[in-house]
């Protein structure tokens, strides 16, 4: 990469921002979960597990921007701080399940036959699942972990990035350019990894881009009905769970601040599917 | 003179860019009078297309005409609503277009798209639709329309398909009739009849015609009346004869030279004074470089019974110097020859003799270590499709040499360079990926990358049919000098014999897998024996075959500008 690549992508990552400005909208909220999620600790005014019996459940305030819960704590460093727990959980799960799932895809779809036909049978085995009950499943019998959350969320999303990587190979294995690569003394194993994987790769930036919301509503979900993170930890899921209790009571803000946060996150990443995939794209580059 | 049936005055259509707005047409007029055909010729970019589609008004969302009118039949047709227009396009305007197969609903059978279109003009019911399709088929000259009415486009060949096309946009007899490209992608002896077709009906029903082709040949054989265009604007506009005999404008004349005629030797496609004009040396060929023997290959088909022979016992040879032609049409197994000598593909019976080893015994899957590998090269047909979307020119030039020569560093940026300079390829292009450079630029950069390693035997698989004349003429030359500076061999496959010839001193004609004739050249365009190679030289369009320069013309050339 020399200095005028690097020059011409950011000019094609401002062109990107501009033409769409929901893309521009999707990369600051983006920008924003990233600075909660490494600096949120130092940023927060409170400490997020300190508790506080006189403060208990005061509604927003100026001291309290988000209020405070049942013991005290505030809820907005909660909030905060919870980000880079959620945001590591999914990241981690949606990474693993690209990279075993891609994998296995577009072997099966490069190699065909019998490759093909066992990771065809296992994806639709686990997609024959209801997928939230499977991740429970794993959760609960491989032990109530972060890690488990992380290997349950990959499984649950595998079968995307693979079929989608079979499809994406599949189509491109007869192509023009890889009958060159071939002539030009390149074995199937190279053919694969160097010209046809890499142009699978925007439609799957799509794919990771949602799978990432995704992923944050599961591991969350997971918390919220006992599996995984556990209390006192900050984490979305949880806080929601907790908060659910006081919502009756007329303590709205327990649950609703943790709610927008994973909701924002969600949209977030959703929005941001297709700017990454027009960022990935070289064809898109003029 | 009365009022013209379509007339385009001074016709602007912009269109918006990331890089601003872009005018794709500018000050265009043209104007067809009833029963009349007018030919639109122009290479990629000129515009011609886009003119079409504002007629229609089916530019796309970043298309709006911008200036000047097109009046068709009194309505002017820039103002029109959008209701007026949907009753016009079909009913009083229809078009055809380049790929049939894509023009046609893949789930719909034939019969019931071509009712959809009357019934949709109310020029049929529910009760009679069937009956009207039917005759329009019957129209179309298709045979046994009643069991053709319920095919399914994939059940149909490509020149069916665009027979059906032109039965719905027939189907109402509408006034002006639109072809765009309507014979790319078609073979020879298919477009003369799908062509013949379109003359006979717009005659018969004294409809007028739009031919829009970059194909001089076909438009001298089917137009009254020739409009040029380059890079949006209409260069000249002549009576096809007159356009022939004397052409005017510098774009013109270069055009009609670049355009292959039955007498034309490969340098004559360039002019006098280009420098990239060369002439095959008449060197006669070395040894026997590559023998190709009993050569068969069969797919096997769902049953036991229906296999399917594509090629079929082939056999001849490839001296070392000399260029082999391979013509035939789609489905004569041509390409599976190329993908087995190639060793892309293993053949099922048969030999191929590579300097004395047979090469077809090592499968095809294991050649990429074989010593023979960096010999045999390939030119693509399709230059967009063979280049990685994703890796520059130079890479992509690289990657042979990296694989098989093992060159790194400096010295594989030198020769990268070197072999770039001898495409003709400019250094800073190198850094380009695919679609930011033209179509002839990747050709070269597609021809770069196989002769890298200064193969023995380079296949040309049809390497300029997706080029513009212009980039065929300077493409071709290309050629004959990169056979001489590196003494390759070629094999030339190609549909199109006048193409072929101009490049190869011996010719095979192939049909159905099996080899019908073989000669030399000359011998084989003079005198043609088998049916088949005759049928395939009568189709091909030719432009007047006497040089263009000369003005003073006689009635022949006029004729002669109809069907040789």
């Amino acid at each position: 990469m020399s200095s005028s690549s690097v020059k011409n992508f950011a000019r094609h990552a401002r062109y990107v921002m501009t033409e769409n400005p929901v893309t521009a909208l999707a990369a600051l909220l983006f920008l924003l979960i990233v600075i909660a999620a490494v600096a949120g600790p130092a940023l927060v005014p409170y400490d997020p597990m300190a508790t506080n019996d006189t403060r208990a459940l005061q509604p927003p305030s100026w001291d309290h921007w988000f209020g405070t819960d049942h013991l005290g704590r505030d809820v907005f460093s909660r909030v905060v701080v919870a980000t880079r727990l959620d945001l590591m959980i999914s990241l981690a799960a949606v990474a693993m399940a690209f990279v075993i799932g891609s994998a296995m895809g577009a072997v099966a779809g490069y190699f065909g036959g019998w490759a093909d036909r066992i990771t065809g049978r296992l994806l639709d085995t686990i997609m024959a699942f209801p997928l939230f009950v499977l991740a429970m499943g794993v959760v609960a019998a491989a032990g109530n972990t972060i890690e488990n959350i992380v290997y349950a969320t990959a499984i649950i999303n595998l079968p995307f990035y693979a079929r989608m990587a079979r499809a994406e190979v599949n189509i491109r294995r007869n192509a023009g350019f890889v009958q060159a690569a071939r002539l030009s003394g390149n074995g199937d194993w190279r053919i694969l990894a160097q010209h046809i994987f890499p142009n699978t790769l925007p439609p799957m930036m799509v794919q990771i881009s949602l799978n990432m919301g995704w992923a944050i509503l599961n591991a969350a979900g997971l918390s919220f009905i006992g599996l995984g993170v556990r209390p006192p930890t900050p984490e979305w899921g949880i806080m929601v769970a907790e908060g659910a209790n006081f919502i009756v009571s007329g303590e709205w803000w327990l649950a609703f601040f943790p709610g927008v946060a994973l909701m924002l996150a969600v949209f977030t990443f959703n929005l941001l599917g297709d700017g990454l995939r027009d960022l990935v794209d070289p064809q898109r580059r003029t | 003179m009365s009022i013209p049936l379509l007339d385009i005055k001074a016709l602007t259509v912009e269109f918006g860019t990331r890089r601003g707005v872009v005018d794709a047409v500018r000050q265009v007029s043209v104007t067809v009078a009833k029963g009349e055909t007018v030919g639109i010729v122009g290479e990629s970019g000129s515009g011609k297309s886009v003119t079409s589609y504002a007629v229609m008004r089916i530019l796309d969302r970043a298309g709006r005409i911008a200036g000047g009118s097109i009046v068709f039949g009194g309505i002017n047709v820039g103002k029109a609503d959008e209701r007026t227009m949907r009753d016009l396009r079909g009913r009083e305007m229809s078009m055809i277009f380049q790929n049939p197969r894509a023009a046609l609903n893949p789930i719909r059978s034939v019969g019931r798209q071509i009712e959809d279109v009357l019934i949709e003009h109310s020029l049929a019911t529910r009760a009679d639709a069937r009956e009207k399709a039917i005759d329009v088929l019957k129209a179309v000259r298709i045979n046994d329309p009643e069991s053709r009415y319920h095919a399914y486009p994939f059940e149909l060949s490509g020149g069916m398909c665009q027979r059906v096309v032109i039965a719905i946009a027939l189907a109402c007899r509408p006034q002006l009739l639109i072809a765009d490209e309507p014979t790319t992608g078609l073979d020879v002896t298919t477009q003369k009849a799908v062509m013949d077709l379109i003359r006979e009906l717009t005659a018969e029903r004294n409809m007028s015609t739009l031919l829009i082709t970059h194909d001089l040949g076909l438009a001298a054989a089917y137009c009254d009346r020739i409009v040029v265009m380059e890079k949006g604007r209409v260069v000249e506009e002549a009576d096809t004869a007159t356009l022939f005999a004397n052409p005017r404008h510098p774009y013109t004349r270069r055009l009609l030279q670049a355009t292959p005629r039955l007498d034309s030797k490969v340098a004559d496609l360039l002019p006098e004074e280009d420098s990239r004009r060369r002439t095959p040396s008449t060197r006669p060929p070395g040894e026997t470089l590559l023998q190709v023997q009993d050569l068969v290959k069969v797919f096997p088909g769902k049953d036991k019974g229906d296999e399917y022979r594509a090629v079929d016992g082939l056999s001849f040879e490839v001296r070392s110097g000399e260029s082999l032609g391979l013509v035939g049409e789609s489905g004569c197994g041509k390409s599976t020859t190329s993908s087995m000598i190639m060793r892309l593909l293993d053949p099922t019976s048969g030999h191929i003799l590579f300097n004395g080893e047979d090469i077809g015994a090592v499968p095809g899957k294991r050649f990429a270590g074989h010593s023979a590998r960096a010999s045999l090269q390939m030119v693509f047909q399709d230059p967009t499709d063979s280049l990685n979307p994703r890796w520059s020119a130079r890479r992509s030039i690289s990657d042979p040499l990296m694989r098989l020569a093992s060159v790194g560093g400096s010295a594989l940026r030198a020769k990268v360079e070197a072999v770039a300079e001898m495409v003709g390829l400019p250094d800073h292009l190198l850094d380009r990926f695919p679609h930011q450079l033209s179509g002839g630029q990747k050709a070269r950069v597609g021809i770069a990358r196989a002769i890298a390693l200064e193969p023995k035997l380079l296949i040309l698989d049809e390497p300029t049919a997706a080029l513009d004349v212009s980039v065929q003429a300077v493409v071709l030359n290309l050629l004959v000098e990169l056979r001489e500076r590196l003494g390759m061999s070629y094999l030339f496959i190609s549909h199109d014999l006048n193409v072929v010839r101009l490049l190869c001193e011996r010719v095979l004609v192939m049909k159905a897998g099996r080899i019908v004739e073989q000669g030399s050249a000359e011998h084989l365009l003079d005198r043609p024996e088998h049916p088949y190679t005759r049928e395939l030289l009568a189709a091909i369009p030719h432009p007047p075959s006497s040089p263009p320069r000369v003005s003073s013309e006689s009635e022949d050339s006029v004729i002669a500008a109809r069907w040789p």
